[in-house]
Order: structure tokens, then sequence, then C-alpha cells
């Protein structure tokens, strides 16, 4: 409808280049960072200077061979231990996309941060290595790939050239994977043989493994369609922020009020009937504004402004909803949290901050469920704690309803995050699976 | 026009008194945001929409945040977006520049013409006034820059004027300690930035709690790529300064770098000083900044150029960032950028 003449990567008359957020999960011994090092480079986005330092790096420490995983471990810890530590963010296009990497730590102690880089991934790559077949660490990001709902996951058997690229190697493994995803609820799932070292199905389809009849690593990523994992049926509008312009640009703006939020489910279009949470009051939405002027409709992830018919109380960490479609409203709710303090347990009893969306309120830990084994995803319901980087069932008490839908259905309006009020750190994620 | 043709009939077969609820079409301008009918973004809206809920967040959640604001081409993508996020109304925070004294002329016309446009408070905290109070010493010899004094003129400016959330235009695809820093990112009392204890940060939930004296420097464009933020000029159609683009210029060349012969460079014996074509690919003080040579006289040559570049931004073009393998992350501990 609209030209995108500006999108120069993107050939002309072809469809605009959109983004997928990927997450690669694994150590450095399976050829993660081979293989991020092996999309960058032959999607030259790896440049010369980069490739020099790596090279000299590499020559200095005596490594046989260029090591890629130089590249990516951007800090000083990473570099002298070997591991990744933190997320590392990784950039390069395709003239059908711009992908964004999310490169997580491997190891158990560093989960919180695999978190952090899945919360966002449409797709995720949990590497295995041919060798050595399912690890426990294998399960574990598969599990909490599927615990943040990262719609698309792919399996990638890496290192077949070390196994004579063997058709029975490979469907071995995706086997054994298979059987143990059935356990999770897993959308989207494909398995794919590569060698990252030699480039095998990585860009190219591999000569070497004809009996592969599916597509290399990059062209499914070019191709993974994400359009449709966004909620695009159920209109929620977290109000992030009201606009009242003291100083107008223009003097006959000096009445307008203007709701600021970044949509996060459902289509909005001037026109609709709307209610606000929590007064439950209804309205028409007037207007959506954006900056370059008024659009007729808009939808995850857009940024605009509601103007509204009437002149109703809203605020920040208010919700926009339809009548007949109303997230869940509640002071309780029950979810899995991933528990990511050094310094504290989480136990029953303990205060929190929670934010959701664009509302604070306070909390209180009702129950702690159970904990969840990430390995063998046994339930230990005799737990009282979780640990840093332990997952389990809770239930919260707050001090103020939130709006909420359950995180399977919204990944916006399902997710929260817990706050300590003592350190002000971020010290738990909550994905809610109900409310009561 | 499909677009504005519905919008059109849409208007005219409506009831008398429903007219209004469809909105008209302004102008053709408006229809750069018309929507696609399979709900299809692309990847500098999505960026765009990522970036304006990030201000909106600091403008809802902090009391004094600034934006540091340079006259070079991310921050200048940065005050647009702030423009936006918060339109109709004003920006509502002021901008912040660290002022080395040694800047190219160009660049300062630039920011001051753009700030009176925008008509938004601007805060200059001086390199030099940090020098006269003893706060810093001035490097000496041949190769000194004011690059590094500028931490503590930026952390002093930040005490003094209590701002509490920082909006930098860093990028992770700069460089590799960036790569590794929150959109939201902690510093403590004196500044510092724990790259080995970071906040997790999900989804699009941010953590903006601290105490008094600490703060955070958030960064809109995290997600931004060179290529991106040139774009993104392209397609705003973005004023941004002249040596962006090719002009004649005297330089010498250290270090495989170009830099401008100038008051505030001293070309030792053996480097010649010559006329060359060139333009800045980044923007940074006169001494530690490398031209290229290039004939790009407009946003899409510069976009071509870039698109075809083997070299990243800082490796042709900052001295400083030669320094060591972890120069920024040394740096970046202590308060940069």
């Amino acid at each position: 409808m609209t030209a995108t003449a500006y999108d120069v990567l993107a050939p002309e008359g072809s469809r605009p280049m959109d983004i997928l957020r990927l997450a690669t999960a694994g150590s450095v011994d399976d050829g993660k960072s081979t293989l991020i090092g092996r999309l960058l480079y032959d999607s030259k986005a790896i440049f010369e200077d980069q490739l020099a330092a790596v090279e000299q790096t590499s020559r200095a420490r005596g490594e046989e061979y260029t090591n890629l995983a130089l590249l990516t471990d951007g800090l000083r810890a990473e570099r002298e231990q070997g591991i990744t530590i933190d997320v590392a963010y990784r950039y390069f296009a395709t003239p059908r996309r711009k992908f964004i990497i999310a490169d997580t730590p491997g190891h158990i102690q560093y989960t919180r941060n695999m978190v952090t880089g899945a919360s966002t991934a449409d797709l995720a790559i949990v590497l295995v290595d041919a060798r050595n077949g399912l690890t426990e660490q294998s399960r574990r990001h598969a599990f909490l790939t599927t615990l943040l709902r990262v719609p698309h996951l792919v399996l990638a058997v890496n290192k077949m050239d070390l196994v004579d690229y063997d058709q029975r190697v490979f469907e071995r493994i995706s086997e054994e994977f298979a059987a143990f995803a059935a356990k999770l609820e897993i959308g989207d799932l494909s398995f794919i043989p590569i060698s990252a070292l030699h480039g095998d199905n990585v860009v190219q389809r591999s000569e070497k493994m004809p009996w592969h009849d599916g597509t290399s690593l990059l062209h499914h990523l070019e191709h993974v369609h994400i359009a449709s994992d966004r909620n695009l049926i159920d209109v929620r509008f977290p109000v992030q922020y009201v606009i009242r312009p003291h100083q107008a640009t223009d003097p006959a703006l000096h009445d307008y009020r203007g709701y600021a939020g970044q949509v996060a489910g459902g289509v909005l279009k001037p026109g609709d009937e709307v209610m606000h949470l929590p007064s439950g009051l209804t309205t028409r939405i007037a207007r959506i504004d954006t900056a370059r002027g008024p659009v007729p409709e808009a939808y995850s992830p857009m940024s605009v402004t509601l103007v509204l018919e009437d002149d109703l109380d809203v605020s920040r960490g208010d919700m926009i909803c339809r009548p007949h479609n109303q997230p869940m409203a509640s002071q309780d709710v029950e979810g899995m949290v991933c528990w990511m303090s050094d310094t504290k347990p989480l136990a029953a009893r303990d205060r929190l901050v929670v934010k959701h969306t664009s509302r604070t309120v306070k909390a209180i830990v009702r129950d702690l469920q159970y904990r969840l084994d990430v390995n063998t995803l046994h339930r230990d319901e005799n737990a009282d704690r979780l640990g840093l980087n332990e997952v389990g069932r809770v239930s919260l008490r707050l001090t103020q309803p939130l709006f909420f839908d359950p995180y399977n259905r919204n990944r916006q309006t399902g997710g929260l995050i817990l706050i300590d009020e003592a350190t002000n750190a971020t010290v738990g994620a909550v994905m809610i699976t109900e409310g009561r | 026009m499909v677009c504005a043709w519905l919008v059109v009939q849409l208007r005219s077969n409506a009831p008398a008194g429903e007219r209004d609820l469809i909105p008209s079409v302004p102008d053709d301008r408006s229809l750069l945001v018309a929507v696609r009918s399979d709900y299809s973004l692309s990847q500098l809206e999505v960026l765009e929409a990522e970036s304006i809920h990030i201000m909106r967040e600091v403008a809802a959640e902090f009391e004094r945040p600034v934006l540091l604001f340079s006259g070079g081409k991310d921050s200048i993508v940065m005050l647009a977006l702030a423009e936006r996020a918060f339109w109709p109304a004003r920006i509502p925070f002021p901008v912040m520049h660290v002022d080395t004294g040694h800047n190219f002329p160009e660049v300062i016309d630039y920011r001051d013409r753009r700030v009176a446009e925008i008509g938004v408070k601007l805060v200059v905290a001086s390199v030099q006034d940090s020098i006269d109070a003893g706060r810093v010493a001035e490097e000496t010899g041949r190769r000194a820059s004011r690059n590094r004094l500028q931490t503590t003129t930026l952390l002093d400016a930040i005490e003094e004027n209590r701002f509490d959330a920082v909006f930098g235009g860093g990028r992770r695809d700069e460089e590799k300690a960036r790569a590794k820093e929150r959109v939201f990112s902690f510093r403590d009392e004196f500044g510092q930035w724990d790259p080995k204890n970071q906040r997790p940060e999900l989804w699009s939930i941010y953590n903006t709690r601290i105490r008094i004296g600490e703060h955070i420097r958030v960064f809109p464009l995290s997600n931004w790529t060179e290529l991106d933020v040139w774009q993104y000029i392209a397609r705003e159609k973005l004023e941004i300064p002249s040596i962006y683009y090719a002009h004649q210029r005297r330089v010498f060349e250290r270090d495989g770098i170009l830099l401008a012969e100038s008051e505030f460079t001293h070309p030792a014996d053996d480097e010649q000083v010559f006329e060359a074509t060139v333009r800045y690919r980044t923007v940074g003080d006169i001494p530690v900044t490398g031209a290229v040579e290039s004939s790009a006289t407009t946003v899409s040559d510069v976009i071509a150029e870039i698109a075809a570049t083997r070299i990243t931004e800082r490796g042709q073009t900052r001295a400083d960032d030669r320094a060591s393998e972890a120069s920024m992350e040394d740096r970046k501990r202590e308060g940069y950028f």
C-alpha cells in the first residue's frame, strides 16, 4: 500500500524489510560463537578491522586458528575466562530481513542473562554437539526457551563434519529431542544438521548432507513467518504517558489530551468503542496520532497516541481494551517465576515491587507452590525457597489490581518483573499463568 | 493512494453525524505511515516504535532526565525521536552538550540552530571549566586530547544538575563493550558501570528504580545500526552538519587515520599536510576524529558508501578506540558515554 523506497536494502517492489530477533543458546564448546561468526562473516557483517583484531589476539595467545569467539565475547572477563557471561547483541542483515542476535551464555550460573536475551526473541537456536548428543544443558536451554515462549525453536546439530555427516547421528539426536520436546509446549520446531566451522547448511545447503531435505539455517531464518506471532486479536493498550502540551507547538492544541503508549495487542481503529480500566467506562477512539499525522489503525508494536472522544480520567498504568474483550483484572496472580537474585532466595511472605506493562505495584509472595528442576522437569512441592536461577510456580498478592493476560496468549501483558525494594535490583521474572 | 481513496470514500458514505469519526487525510506526508494491510512494519518503523517507547518510559518515571546532544548523527536521530515521542507537546527535558572546546565549528553552529528551532533548553558542560577548576589536568604532548577528560565533566554536570536519567546515543553495533550494555544501564554514585553485574532486562519492562546520587544511562538507539541511522536520516529528511558530506579539507595522516589540520592538532615533521576530498563518518573532537576520503555529497551517496564499506566506523575514524582491546570497556566503567 505504501511505498517503502526508504528501505534501500530491500529490492525494488519487494516487501519491506522486517526484523527477526533471535537468541542463540549453547556454550563455546558447542560451536555457538563459530556459528555466529559464520553468519556474520558470510553476510558481510564482520568488518576487516574487527577480523584483524581477532586474528592478532588469537596469534598473541598462541591459538592455532582464528578464535571467532573473541568477536562476540566483548568483556575483558569473558575474553580472559573464555566464556560468555552476559548477552551480547549482534546485528546483520540480508535483503529480506534485519537480524538481531542475542548471543546468550550457556552456563547455568548465567541463566538470568540467557532469560534476558530470550524474552524478546522470535526464534531461538539451541546448539548441540553431534558427538555428544543432547546434554543437560541443551535440555535446559530448550526448556527456558519455551518458558519464555519463544515462538520458533531450531535445534542445530553442529559439528556434523566430526561424525562423517552421518544421517543416523542426526536422526537419533532429533528423535531424542522430539521426545523431550513433547513434554514442552513448542509452537514451531525445526531440526538442521550443520557444520558451523565448514559452513555446511549455515548459509548454503550442504552437498555433504544430500539426505537433509530441509533448508539451510539462514534460509530458515529469512523465511520463518513471524508476523502472526503477535496477538492481533485482543486489544490491549497500556497507557504509558499522558501528553498534555502546556506550551503546545500549535495554539490550537491548547486542549489537547492524548494517551501515549505502545500497542500490546489487537488492532485499534478510530471510531472503535473502547473501555478504560480500572474505571470500566467506555468511549470511542477519536483519533490515533503520531508525529507524522493520524493513522487509520494501530497494532503491535506501534508507539502511538490515542485521542478519546470523552474526557475520562486516564493516567499512566491504566489499560485501554474493547468492552467485550477485557484482560483479567485481579490483585492475585499466579505464574512461573525465574528467580535472579544472587543475594537472597525467594520465599513465601517476601515483599517485592512488581512492574507490569506501565504499572508498578507492591506484592507479597503468598505461596511458592513448587520448584521445577529445569533439567528433569521434576516438580519439588516441598521446596520452601528458590535460589539464583531456579524456576518455580508462585502466587502473588498485589496492593492494586493488574490488567493482564496469560503469558501464552500475550507476552507483553503476561510478563512482569520483580524488584527488590531494598537494593532496587531486578530479582525475578514472572510469566503469568492465571489470576484469581 | 488506495488508502487515501478508501478514507475519502468512507467519509463520504458515512451518515453526517458519524463522518467526523473517520479521520481525514491531512496531507501526503501522513501517507508515509499509512499501515499496510498485512499489519507488517518495516525495520525502521519497529526501531522507531521501540525508541519512542523507551523515551516515554523515562519521561514518565524519572524526575530529571537529560538528553546528551553533541550534534553528531546519532544524537540528531535521538533528538528527532524525542520530538516524535512527545508531539504535539515539547520535549519534556533539557539537552546537554559536553563541550571539549575542540569542536568542529560546523557542528556547534548546527547544535545552536537545532536547539533554537525546537525550543529546548541546552546545558553546556565545559571541559575547559573542569580544567580551570583543577578537576582534571590537560594531557600534554603531540597526541594530547580531551577525550578522556570528558568523563569527569559529564559526571560533575550530572551531579550538579541532579540528573537521574541520561539519554545517550550509543549503539550496540558500534563496539564490543557497547554490545553488552542494557538499554537502561545502571550507574552507581560514582557514575561507574559494572558490566559483570547488570540488571536483568526482560521484554520491554525497564527497571527505573535508583537511590539518590545514582543514575541510569538510557540508550534508545541500542538496536540501531549505523546503516539504520543513515536510512532514518534519509527517510525523515533530517538536516545534518555539512561535514558529514564530501568537502575539501587540509589533513594529515597519523596511524592510518586522516586528521584535520587545526589549532588543536599538531602534525609532526614527518606528517605531511595535504588537501583532500573527505567527509566525516563520525563526529567527535577534532584531535581524535578521522576523516574518510569520499565524494559522497548526498544522503543516498553516503548510504551506498556505508553499505559497501568493509571497515567499522570506529575503527576507521576514532583514534581514541585504538589504545587497547578493552579501552571502551575501561572508559565506560569509569562513566564515559
